[in-house]
């Protein structure tokens, strides 16, 4: 009787492996498709509108040509100023919690709150910009913008800076201190410089996060039709331009959307890839 | 210590002294650095702090006028000043359960492939592309939705759907009304889309975290590779996957710009999910720089502050998951 009843149970169970193997390989295709489908998009509409113009004129009004700059401009100074001020309360949030209170319960505090800052939607990162300093101030300036998205620069930087610190071997620390070096000196002189490719990555990961965010600058650098530098007034930038010419019903603008949607995305993606490449794989898991 | 270190210096007190000084002010350095970076670590609390506080303040005036009511009420009309979180907060939370109903099996089965099936050195570049798709901005997501997505959608997908499923009794109703290319379903779609490779890397970062012995117990024993994941590294790896699930939901609730772009901002609850919506995130997005009046605003910023609790459990509940599975891992 055995024998009669096995067969079909292994060939049973066989057909169930070769279809769940199947479903396995369709759905990383099936991944790996979007990814295809919409960098070939982003290159066929965009690149076809990409020219010096691009680079060296302003945005136009409805119906002429013109190009990106003031946007592209407006969006490297918006990011300097993030990465200005995120980076170094980061960087030092990230060092209590490895160097000096790495048992610490504020530390587990921090970290878990910081994890919940690292995925709170953006969009409420940009309210809370414009209540403490868009609505006192009574004016959309670049300044709010710069600061809304340093705070989303900030959790990025403290988790990174973290977890490489505490990679740093302890006898790199004793040797420090047995040579008589100060605790400040020794995590700032020696420690950083072991971290210095990882906490780098943390950076470089910053920045193409708030290089594409859009949500927290509609709301504080508002936009800015004009060359502008000054940081008192709204400002111009390429995620917000995209926004508005894309929804607009000119083709000239919607095709200038897809060229700055094009630039930003090569931009995220190559600060990405270098990022990954700073780190050695072993560390990357 | 370094008392002891410069009563063998007795001998030259000048030079003592200058070391007693240097040794002074490396001590204040030393005590100034230390509390600043404890500074930069409470300020981390007080920004959480901050956009809660900021966002109960600026929310008063709607739930001061509206009451508990504000998170019932149907109706949206910035003209007579009556405002209701209802259709936003159903939109936000029908086009979240559609992305997580086709990024979890997806995601689940292409972490299945690159812990088992994949050979190692494909491993890592096809886990890299995966997660590009996180970095893609989702203004990006957006542009591509509306221009190409949606027309595509429009002319095959929900035709189809409308023709089939639609005339099927009881969930008919849900493929109802005429295929407009953008709404519910597309949002659903795109959301999809974007929260994939959170899904996938850190169901992969689980899987790889079961013991080989586990696994090597069940193939010993002639279990196909399905049934060992299936039987042994899913039950295992269980409370990190639902981690993983719950961080790609947080980010499908608060989702803005692709959102915007395709879901139609129709203040209404429809019963089809191929007619417009709007989310709370897409509202916000459209509409906080026309909101003219406080109460206006007001409403909006409440509606951002339902959103900031509704993501905020979410995403506590994720991590104190991904916490445990940590912790037995460690």
């Amino acid at each position: 009787m055995p024998d009669k009843i096995l067969p079909s149970r292994y060939s049973g169970r066989r057909r169930n492996n070769a279809v769940a193997t199947g479903l396995a390989f369709a759905a990383t295709a099936f991944g790996l498709g979007w990814l295809v489908l919409i960098l070939g998009a982003l290159l066929w509409k965009g690149f076809s509108g990409l020219s010096v113009a691009v680079f060296t004129q302003m945005t136009p009004p409805p119906g002429s040509s013109g190009g990106l700059l003031n946007p592209i401009i407006g969006s490297l100074i918006l990011t300097v100023l993030a990465v200005l001020i995120g980076t170094p309360i980061g960087v030092l949030a990230g060092t209590y919690m490895a160097e000096y209170g790495r048992y610490d319960r504020l530390t587990s505090v921090v970290r878990f709150i910081n994890d919940i800052l690292l995925s709170a939607p953006s969009i409420v990162i940009g309210l809370f910009i414009y209540e403490v300093m868009v609505a006192p101030m009574g004016h959309f300036s670049g300044w709010a913008g710069g600061v809304a998205l340093a705070v989303l620069v900030i959790p990025v930087v403290v988790r990174t800076t973290e977890d490489m610190l505490t990679l740093v071997p302890n006898a790199l620390r004793e040797a420090a201190t047995s040579i008589g070096l100060p605790r400040s000196l020794s995590i700032t002189r020696i420690c950083y410089r072991a971290a210095r490719a990882g906490m780098m990555t943390g950076v470089l990961l910053a920045v193409a996060r708030i290089s594409g965010e859009t949500a927290p600058l509609l709301f504080t650098s508002l936009n800015n039709q004009f060359w502008s530098n000054n940081l008192n007034a709204p400002i111009s930038s390429l995620p917000v331009v995209i926004f508005q010419f894309a929804l607009s019903p000119y083709k000239d603008w919607q095709s200038l959307a897809w060229t700055g949607a094009l630039i930003i995305t090569l931009a995220v993606l190559a600060l990405s890839i270098t990022a990954r490449a700073l780190v050695p794989s072993e560390k990357q898991s | 210590m370094v008392d002891v270190a410069l009563s063998g210096q007795v001998a030259m007190p000048a030079e003592a002294l200058i070391r007693i000084k240097a040794l002074g002010r490396l001590r204040l350095g030393d005590a100034v650095f230390r509390h600043l970076t404890r500074a930069a670590a409470v300020g981390v609390l007080l920004l959480l702090s901050g956009v809660i506080i900021s966002l109960i303040d600026g929310s008063i005036p709607a739930f001061k006028t509206f009451g508990f009511g504000f998170l019932i009420s149907e109706r949206w009309n910035p003209v007579t000043d009556n405002f209701g979180a209802l259709p936003a907060i159903y939109g936000t939370v029908v086009t979240s359960f559609i992305a997580m109903l086709i990024a979890v099996p997806v995601g689940l089965m292409i972490a299945f492939f690159l812990t088992e099936l994949c050979p190692q050195w494909l491993r890592r570049p096809i886990g890299i592309a995966i997660e590009l798709l996180a970095g893609i901005p989702s203004i990006i997501y957006g542009i591509w939705g509306l221009f190409i997505f949606a027309p595509f959608l429009q002319a095959t997908l929900q035709p189809f759907l409308i023709n089939t499923l639609g005339n099927v009794p009881g969930i008919g109703t849900l493929f109802a009304g005429p295929p407009y290319g953008i709404g519910i379903m597309t949002s659903g779609l795109i959301l999809a889309i974007m929260v994939l490779p959170f899904v996938t890397s850190i169901t992969r970062d689980v899987f790889e975290a079961v013991p080989g012995v586990l696994k090597e117990a069940a193939y010993g024993l002639g279990c196909t590779t399905w049934e060992v994941v299936r039987n042994v590294v899913l039950p295992y790896a269980r409370v990190g996957v639902i981690g993983g699930i719950m961080l790609g939901l947080g980010r499908a609730l608060g989702e803005t710009m692709a959102v915007t772009f395709v879901i139609g901002n129709a203040h209404r609850i429809s019963a089809s999910v191929l007619a417009p919506g709007t989310t709370i995130s897409a509202t916000i997005a459209n509409e906080f720089n026309e909101a003219v009046g406080d109460l206006y605003t007001s409403a909006l910023i409440a509606l951002g502050l339902i959103l900031f609790v509704i993501t905020f459990i979410v995403l506590a509940a994720a991590r104190y998951m991904l916490m445990r599975i940590e912790r037995r891992i460690g």
